[in-house]
């Protein structure tokens, strides 16, 4: 160490070697095995000569096709983190029965945990809707790019830098050990002096910005972007599920930005609004985080609501029963997503009307969801259903999400939460729909638009093994414990004392090695796939007999997507054109008006994330010149005019031609 | 229905009912679906007509799901398929209304039971289970949630205990709850909801056993490294019994005080049952109002004060409004905090000397993580 401590603590804040958890195996060990990949990875790319195409192809694109695909790369990447911290707490909770402490103490198991559900949510489930939005809205409304291309790039690398500071936090320093909400009093400054909510904060801050940012994105892009004709009760219904979300995105998110700003005022500068003296008052942040939260739940379930809708009805064959009554239900669970946070907290100590009050209205949303979930069993009631992967997930959603829906309703009456409330009741509950909800939805999403995306489609028969292991793993996982939070089992324990309550911990954990071979399935289906790309290649842009406009382009869709921009005649517009014996118009192309690839979005959020960095760590001036750096940039981009291009007629046409070509030899 | 038709080809699954064993087995040991106290026998009456109630739509909808996709299977090639249906009037008011009237009857049922099962609502208020002695006067339990550990006063006994409650059977019992320094949330399944326990707060709790017995009770709100061991027994005794347990408090060695509280406060992990034969006046008070240390405001003068009631004194400092908790990040794990050091507090980081003990006696000097510069 450098003698002069004073100017070491200048120079790297609090900062130290002793901040590298070098005694800790498990972490030295990944830390062995993220480098090694990392290695290899940087290595292959230099082998390869593969990091210009990168650069210019991917981490500077504004392509929102592009963009969609790199948010659920990250997700995927993320989802491997977060379900090692889930395999870790299962094999906890199952070994420390008979006095066993299990293999994690307090410090390493309580940041697991915190983690684990701050992944799931901001850096899986989050990057897979927004990446999921991204690569079919523009598609679906005609539209040739999202209204703000570059803001889209830039909110994709916001949300990687969120990433990145909260993956630090495993080999430099600690996570917070607060659960995923750092409720206060535990996470001020008092109680949780270290960098683990100071990394949490900032991850979720920068992250956050990215989101609002898409979420103004989607929503201008949506309003305003629509091809001509399709009025708004014509918006194919995964574009309406993606509007209500992004209106609920840019209407929460800012409570979540503020009370983490607040949090932060009381942790680094001694202000007291959640503290326990001077007034200030942790109910608060309860209050204020479910604000936030709840409709947080909306945000990520309502697109896999479209999803669902596209997906049935595209292998019923039919029109989606009840389309009026489905635009109506997403709009009102929208609105009511906003008056029942706090169902959250029911044990706090409100008043009984209050309490009654969040929970009938909790229990209104079961009747829009419930009418949505009978739209999609009469929309397949008279057709032809196809059991492809997307739909096989589908059929899975409505059985799970339906018993999850019941246990909601149930912890949403007052009396009931009592003696379920922070239970694994509770835990099986939120598993329950987010798992089967969203994520169901989103390999439904993932299998339904993947030849879209790349020109070929997923291996049904590893989409299948993929599928069955995640459902049968999923019901092994989480039964047991609604059956434990019955039997009075609080959530986030590390050890237990009743010996019979350990075989329903085994039969979870058993479940989670079903899940981890459904993700394991899931990467053979995707490297298999490519192997095969060839035998599955889609060379109609259609392989599904798709209703909505994002399957009349080519697979994948070239930069511009549209040639000319479609005009609507009505709801399920390809359908409509298919039957019209829709021609493609293969002359009258004009050059296409389209934004240039930049680097400003990387370096920028690649400043934010630095910024982060060094406030976690209190290397002030390191925070002040990025700031200030950060910021400049933001200027200087803004005289950056050369941000355009024209793609000329001749390539236009050239493109189309090819396109046109291979439709013809197929017929 | 012939069985040959019928059943017969699930009889090789016959075995898979033994499954079902467990369920019935441990179902038999849950508080919370075989609970001792009313209320909580109450509150899993309303679970169970919650889920009855919504089972009328669950079932059907589960059928459907699976059915609908089989019958409609593409290479069954159905007679009657039409890709253009896609609106029924009459199916439509089904789906909305049966939800509806549903949830209208759940939300009357929800509005009924949350008001009388209120956990600050007095037992004598509601009609409840017979040979509960309502005209007794309750027994008063003042919680404390401490780090990591559960103090119980009895003010009407004058005694107190750590991680060990009783009380008598059909006696209502009245609990009055806070905590020292983070929420915490105080549950006995078998007596009755859990309540959160919150510093500078207080939240109430109405209940009564039924049965005697001993149960577990713990802090079910995730409150940092001690959490899991934070448990205690609840005995539920005759008349008798709790004489008996009281005196045995009464006998004890031990006695509460500003000093051996402050001692107590200091976070511990998995602490063992101790038994105090006596408790300094109001301290229950006290450490509601954030003032158990010599020289600091008590909340309620604070609120008197802000509301217009009372004056302040002259010389109210800043420091009399602080309030002091212990250092929590040492817990848990072999070494200490990553870089733990708050801005405000100039505290050294970890990898330096620091004094965690606090200075017996005289609260006034604050403990590393809030000293003032």
């Amino acid at each position: 160490m450098l003698g002069n401590t004073d100017l070491t603590r200048l120079i790297f804040g609090r900062l130290t070697l002793d901040s590298i958890p070098y005694h800790e195996p498990i972490l030295v060990g990944t830390f062995a095995v993220v480098v090694l990949g990392g290695l290899a990875l940087l290595g292959a790319l230099t082998y390869f000569k593969l990091w210009g195409y990168l650069w210019n192809e991917w981490l500077t694109s504004v392509d929102h096709k592009r963009i969609g695909i790199m948010y659920i790369v990250l997700a995927i990447v993320m989802l491997l983190r977060g379900f090692a911290d889930a395999l870790m707490m299962r094999a906890q909770q199952a070994m420390a029965f008979n006095g066993s402490e299990g293999f994690l103490p307090a410090h390493h198991y309580d940041q697991v945990f915190t983690a684990h559900g701050t992944i799931m949510i901001f850096f899986v489930a989050m990057p897979l809707i927004v990446g999921i939005m991204n690569i079919v809205v523009p598609l679906q409304i005609g539209a040739r790019d999202v209204a703000f291309p570059f803001l889209n790039n830039f909110s994709f690398w916001m949300t990687a830098g969120g990433v990145i500071l909260v993956m630090l936090s495993l080999f430099l320093g600690e996570f917070a050990r607060t659960g995923w909400l750092a409720f206060p009093p535990l996470s001020d400054a008092a109680n949780s002096p270290g960098v683990g909510v100071d990394y949490y904060i900032w991850g979720l801050q920068i992250a956050g910005v990215g989101t609002l940012l898409s979420g103004v994105n989607f929503l201008a892009t949506i309003v305003k972007m629509r091809a001509p004709g399709m009025t708004m009760m014509r918006m194919p219904i995964f574009t309406w599920t993606a509007l209500c979300t992004n209106v609920l995105i840019v209407a929460s998110f800012p409570v979540l930005t503020a009370v983490l700003a607040l949090l932060s005022l009381d942790r680094y500068v001694g202000t007291h609004f959640f503290t326990n003296d001077l007034g200030g008052n942790s109910m608060m942040y309860f209050n204020l985080i479910w604000i936030w939260g709840h409709p947080e739940v909306y945000i990520l379930i309502l697109p896999c609501f479209g999803v669902y809708s596209e997906v049935t009805s595209t292998f019923s064959g039919k029109r989606l029963f009840g389309y009026t009554s489905m635009v109506y239900a997403t709009v009102v669970i929208t609105i009511l997503a906003y008056l029942v946070w706090l169902h959250h907290f029911f044990t706090m100590g409100n008043g009984a009307s209050v309490n009654s009050f969040f929970g009938i209205t909790t229990m209104i949303i079961s009747i829009p969801t419930g009418a949505k979930i009978f739209n999609w069993l009469f929309t397949m009631y008279r057709g032809r259903v196809r059991f492809e992967v997307p739909m096989l997930w589908t059929i899975a959603f409505l059985v799970t999400f339906t018993i999850g829906g019941m246990t909601g309703v149930l912890l949403a009456v007052p009396p009931v939460d009592f003696v379920t409330h922070n239970s694994l009741f509770l835990v099986a509950h939120f598993h329950n729909v987010i798992i089967g909800g969203v994520l169901f939805g989103m390999f439904a999403a993932i299998n339904y638009w993947f030849p879209k995306a790349f020109g070929f489609k997923l291996d049904p028969f590893w989409g299948k093994v993929s599928f069955w292991f995640w459902v049968v793993g999923f019901y092994f996982a989480f039964m047991p414990l609604y059956v434990l939070g019955l039997m009075g089992v609080t959530r986030r324990l590390r050890e237990f004392d009743d010996p019979s309550l350990q075989i329903w911990f085994i039969v979870a954990a058993f479940g989670a090695v079903l899940i981890a071979a459904g993700i394991a399935a899931f990467l053979v289906q995707i490297f298999v796939s490519v192997r095969r790309r060839d035998e599955l290649a889609d060379t109609t842009g259609d392989p599904w007999d798709g209703r909505t406009l994002e399957w009349a382009t080519s697979s994948p869709p070239p930069h511009y997507n549209f040639a000319f921009t479609p005009v609507v005649h009505g709801l399920d517009a390809y359908t409509d054109m298919k039957r019209r014996g829709f021609a493609r118009p293969m002359e009258g192309f004009k050059p296409i008006h389209m934004p240039k690839n930049t680097g400003a979005g990387i370096f920028i959020a690649g400043l934010a994330t630095v910024c982060g960095f060094a406030m976690i760590w209190y290397i002030w001036w390191l925070a002040a010149l990025s700031f200030v750096a950060l910021v400049a940039m933001t200027i200087a981009h803004t005289f950056n005019y050369d941000r355009d291009y024209y793609i000329p007629a001749d390539e236009v046409a050239e493109t189309e031609h090819a396109f046109a070509g291979t439709l013809t030899a197929r017929s | 229905m012939s069985d040959q038709y019928g059943a017969a080809p699930l009889r090789p699954f016959r075995f898979l009912l033994v499954l079902a064993l467990p369920v019935i087995l441990s179902a038999c040991s849950s508080p919370v679906l075989f609970p001792g106290g009313d209320i909580a026998a109450r509150q899993r009456d309303m679970l169970l007509i919650a889920t009855g109630l919504m089972l009328i739509i669950i079932l059907p909808v589960i059928f459907m799901s699976l059915y609908f996709p089989w019958r409609y299977r593409a290479s069954n090639k159905a007679t009657d398929y039409d890709a253009d249906w896609d609106h029924s009037t009459k199916l439509e008011l089904v789906i909305w209304t049966v939800p509806l009237l549903i949830i209208i009857v759940l939300g009357a049922v929800t509005w009924v039971g949350t008001h009388l099962l209120d956990p600050f609502r007095p037992l004598d208020e509601i009609t409840t289970s017979e040979g509960v002695a309502l005209d007794a006067e309750p027994l008063d339990v003042e919680v404390v949630a401490l780090n990591w550990k559960w103090l119980f006063v009895y003010p009407q006994y004058g005694v107190a205990s750590v991680n060990e409650l009783a009380a008598p059977v059909d006696r209502p019992i009245r609990f009055h709850l806070t905590a020292e320094s983070v929420m915490n949330a105080f549950y006995v399944p078998t007596l009755a909801g859990m309540i959160y326990s919150m510093p500078g707060m207080e939240t109430k709790l109405h209940a009564v056993m039924n049965e005697p017995g001993v149960f577990d009770g713990f802090a079910s709100h995730y409150n940092g490294a001690g959490f899991s061991d934070m448990n205690f027994k609840f005995y539920s005794q005759n008349d008798g019994d709790f004489d008996a347990w009281i005196q045995n408090l009464k006998a004890s060695n031990q006695t509460l005080d500003t000093q051996s509280y402050l001692d107590l406060a200091k976070p511990t992990e998995g602490s063992p049952v101790a038994y105090y034969s006596s408790v300094e006046d109001d301290l229950y008070k006290r450490i509601l109002g954030m003032c158990v240390r010599p020289g600091k405001l008590c909340m309620q003068e604070i609120m008197m004060i802000d509301a217009g009631k009372a004056e302040p004194g002259r010389d109210v400092t800043i420091d009399q409004l602080k309030y002091e908790t212990y250092d929590l990040d040492q817990f848990g794990h072999g070494g200490d905090a990553q870089g733990a050091t708050a801005p405000a507090s100039n505290r050294e980081p970890h990898s330096d000397e620091r004094t965690l003990e606090e200075p017996a006696g005289e609260g006034t000097i604050a403990p590393p993580q809030l000293h003032e510069n």
